[in-house]
């Protein structure tokens, strides 16, 4: 019999702690939508996407009242749209943007992930148009999430892609100035990405996935931070464990959920992703366990190797309560998706080559990150080659969700609500990059061996 | 099926008693309560089996919420497995 301390700890978690499951997250197969008339494709994306995902939400929130435990998100991942509307007869591909918009507002979803391309090696025609239809895609539609990869430890890195993508995110800032550049906070570029992560804006349905699938993604900074400040002042080793068994406990409550979800929906479970998420409320801050650590504020030295310590300890500690773990796993560091990342950006201490250091630790990358309005497309493309060359030397994945807010500067801060939160403007290097990313090409993929 | 029906208040008379005959009503199975009162707030945990009643632990939720919500309480039911999954392998 469970015993009283036990069942009380974890009503805590939930109700002081900011415990929950992040997201949801059903993968959808879109192949079968392939089609040389663009209409007849979309209406076939919108008729599987609404079948297939049509109890989602209802079932969400049926267990999350039966398990007493919060399931921020529901949401839904597809086939990259390149793949699919490659057999389409035409040069914009908006309209499956649009279809997947009122696909996932029919289903009830927050949020559809997959309006994505595959580019690491080369592009095809069909994912220059993609790119080419991010900015009006996003602009026009809210909840669509668009990624791209364009590099992998195997195939390098696309310079021609990551050129391309540093000015299809100014475009899509300027087409969204009217809301602070809001429209970069849906899109990602990766290196190394995965095909089964449940979390947005990065989400898609990969070639290798089912027809359909059950991703899972937990989260819980809260719960670490207030286990960490039981142990003040201990040495590292009793830190490393105890984030560990608390990862444990937050993964095996992940796990549960996405068995159920799975069996209600009768569709596969995919994966459980271990990552701490934040969120911009007080108490739910990755930021605030580094500065538990010790820091005095997140950014400063040692930051590093705090959240290096954090990261594999949250995976060490997951891994044994999950049958299934992908995803990116990990502790994510979004600028103004959390609380303490945002007071530390704004004091000045957490800066972006900070960041760009931490990203070699630690999930994904530099992730919404808003710099000023101004910046040339050429700079952004340069952060992005060197996140992705992070991601490609070091085997993992690494992202970079940028926010150039028109017409904001250093000092300002630009507000997106909700869990996207706020970020304040940081400064980036004012040296030119422009003839480094002009030269366009691949950067080839690196050696596997001799590692040092 | 099993669940956990969690109290949490400032303690008075009667918490106890109106608790347990609202699980009553509902046909509501008590196997195990442990209760403590510290500095005036009153915790009760309770093991129990809906096997018999008729509402759905989602229903139940919904009922037993605003229970306490009217006296002042916080009043949740949650399937046993959550917990089981949290603390035992």
């Amino acid at each position: 019999m469970l015993n009283q301390h036990e069942i009380m700890q974890t009503i805590q978690m939930i109700d002081q702690q900011h415990l929950d499951v992040r997201t949801i997250t059903m993968g959808i197969s879109l192949l079968s939508c392939a089609h040389s008339d663009v209409k007849t494709s979309c209406d076939k994306v919108y008729d599987k996407i609404t079948k297939y995902a049509e109890n989602l939400v209802a079932t969400g929130e049926a267990i999350e009242k039966e398990f007493g435990i919060p399931i921020v998100n529901k949401r839904i991942s597809v086939t990259p749209i390149a793949l699919v509307a490659a057999a389409a007869e035409t040069d914009s591909y908006v309209p499956f943007a649009q279809a997947m918009d009122r696909a996932a507002r029919t289903t009830g979803v927050n949020f559809i992930g997959g309006f994505s391309a595959l580019v690491q090696k080369g592009m095809t025609d069909a994912d220059r148009i993609l790119i080419r239809s991010i900015p009006e895609a996003l602009a026009t539609t809210d909840i669509v999430c668009a990624c791209v990869n364009v590099g992998s430890t195997k195939a390098g890195i696309d310079m021609d892609a990551v050129a391309l993508m540093g000015r299809t995110i100014k475009d899509l800032a300027s087409r969204t100035a009217d809301r602070g550049g809001f429209g970069c906070a849906k899109l990602v570029v990766f290196c190394n990405a995965v095909e089964d992560n449940p979390f947005m804006a990065g989400a898609f349905h990969g070639v290798g996935e089912p027809e359909k699938v059950i991703n899972v993604g937990v989260s819980g900074p809260g719960v670490v931070y207030h286990a960490l400040q039981e142990v003040k002042g201990k040495p590292f080793d009793v830190v490393a464990e105890t984030v560990k068994k608390t990862a444990f406990r937050i993964t095996r409550m992940g796990q549960l959920v996405a068995q159920e979800a799975s069996r209600r929906l009768d569709t596969p479970f995919g994966i459980v992703d271990l990552s701490l998420a934040p969120t911009p409320a007080i108490g739910d801050s990755v930021a605030r366990i580094l500065e538990e650590m010790g820091l005095e504020v997140c950014g400063t030295h040692g930051t590093t190797a705090a959240l290096a310590l954090l990261n594999d300890a949250v995976k060490k500690g997951g891994v044994m309560a999950s049958s299934h773990v992908g995803g990116l796993s990990g502790a994510f560091i979004p600028v103004s998706e959390d609380e303490g990342m945002i007071a530390a950006a704004a004091s000045g201490a957490l800066t972006l080559d900070k960041l760009e250091a931490m990203t070699c630790v630690c999930s994904v990358g530099l992730d919404m990150i808003a710099v000023p309005g101004d910046t040339p497309a050429e700079t952004i493309s340069a952060i992005i080659a060197d996140e992705a060359a992070i991601g490609m030397v070091n085997s993992k994945t690494t992202a970079v969700r940028i926010i150039p807010a028109p017409n904001c500067t250093v000092g300002d801060t630009v507000e997106f609500g909700g869990l996207l939160g706020s970020a304040p403007i940081q400064p980036v290097h004012p040296f030119s990059s422009r003839a480094f990313i002009a030269r366009g090409g691949r950067i080839p993929a690196p050696m596997q061996s001799l590692k040092n | 099926m099993k669940a956990i029906v969690t109290v949490i208040g400032r303690d008075r008379v009667g918490i106890t008693a109106a608790v347990c005959s609202l699980l009553a009503q509902h046909n509501i199975n008590i196997l195990d309560i442990t209760q403590t009162v510290l500095q005036e707030f009153f915790t009760m945990v309770m093991l129990v089996d809906t096997a018999a009643c008729e509402k759905s632990i989602g229903d139940l939720t919904d009922i037993l919420a605003q229970a306490g919500q009217e006296q002042g309480l916080s009043i949740r039911i949650q399937r046993e497995d959550i917990f089981n999954a949290m603390h035992r392998i």
